[in-house]
């Protein structure tokens, strides 16, 4: 077996077996999708702020400048398609 | 142009992903929150074009994600080497973000091509179905579906290589950042 070390506390399972656990077509047994997921979120969650104040105040300030100042620095491009 | 509530609202609702999408991107937070602005900047300014009723997050995360890519493809004409400066900044991302428990989650993703990574980040962090994640990215729904495969198996193989050459220098930082609290 291939299987060398678990990585962290959080991938080593209690199927040491699952790492290295992959059929001829190369996709991955389910329990290392769902380790690979659970990570992903963790790490992406982690990322997740309540919204910096920066933005809330961008918003009002626009709407009581009307938008002028979107449409003056970006309106003219309008190039994100 | 006033903007309607509900659609400020929307706009702020949808911040906070979208921010993390953006932190996943570039690597770096300020970056981040620039592309984020400049993001809403773009939308409010164009916000006739979106459709009332269709989902806000998406179309804002279109924005984001094709902006951050004219800009990384600018800097690629100007600097070479922008994968190896990429990996360095996203494995940065702990001293800004204070956060190290997922150093090397975080560096095996610094691996994976750009395109994989988006897929990846998109449909199993952000919440997007595949068809949302291809109109985001603009490309058909299979290509998605196989770069997010691709990605997992590479995620898998980084990361079961990675445990046996940076097990101890990962346990040796841990234990510095502890002897920190207690010195």
């Amino acid at each position: 077996m291939k299987y060398r070390k678990p990585v962290s506390a959080t991938l080593a399972s209690t199927d040491p077996g699952a790492m290295s656990r992959r059929n001829t077509s190369g996709t991955l047994g389910p329990d290392i999708q769902a380790k690979i997921g659970k990570q992903l979120r963790a790490y992406y969650d982690g990322l997740i702020e309540p919204i910096p104040e920066r933005f809330v105040e961008l918003l009002r300030r626009l709407d009581e400048a009307g938008g002028k100042e979107a449409k003056g620095r970006n309106g003219a491009k309008g190039s994100f398609e | 142009m006033t903007v309607d509530p509900g659609v400020r609202e929307a706009m702020l609702a949808a911040v906070p992903g979208l921010r993390a999408f953006a932190i996943s991107l570039s690597g770096n937070v300020d970056r981040a929150d620039d592309l984020v602005q400049e993001t809403l900047l773009r939308a409010l300014a164009n916000i006739d074009s979106f459709e009332p009723g269709t989902n806000m997050s998406a179309w804002l995360f279109t924005i984001l994600r094709n902006l951050f890519r004219s800009e990384y493809r600018k800097r690629r004409r100007e600097v070479e080497d922008t994968d190896g400066s990429y990996a360095e900044r996203l494995k940065s991302q702990p001293e800004q973000t204070g956060r190290v428990e997922f150093a090397e989650f975080r560096a095996a993703l610094a691996k994976l091509p750009a395109d994989q990574r988006e897929a990846l980040i998109l449909v199993g962090a952000s919440g997007f179905s595949y068809e949302e994640a291809a109109e985001i990215c603009g490309c058909a729904v299979g290509t998605i579906k196989s770069r997010v495969n691709r990605a997992r198996t590479r995620l898998a193989e980084f990361m079961s290589i990675e445990s046996a050459d940076d097990f101890g220098p990962d346990r040796a930082t841990r234990a510095v950042l502890v002897g920190n609290d207690q010195g």
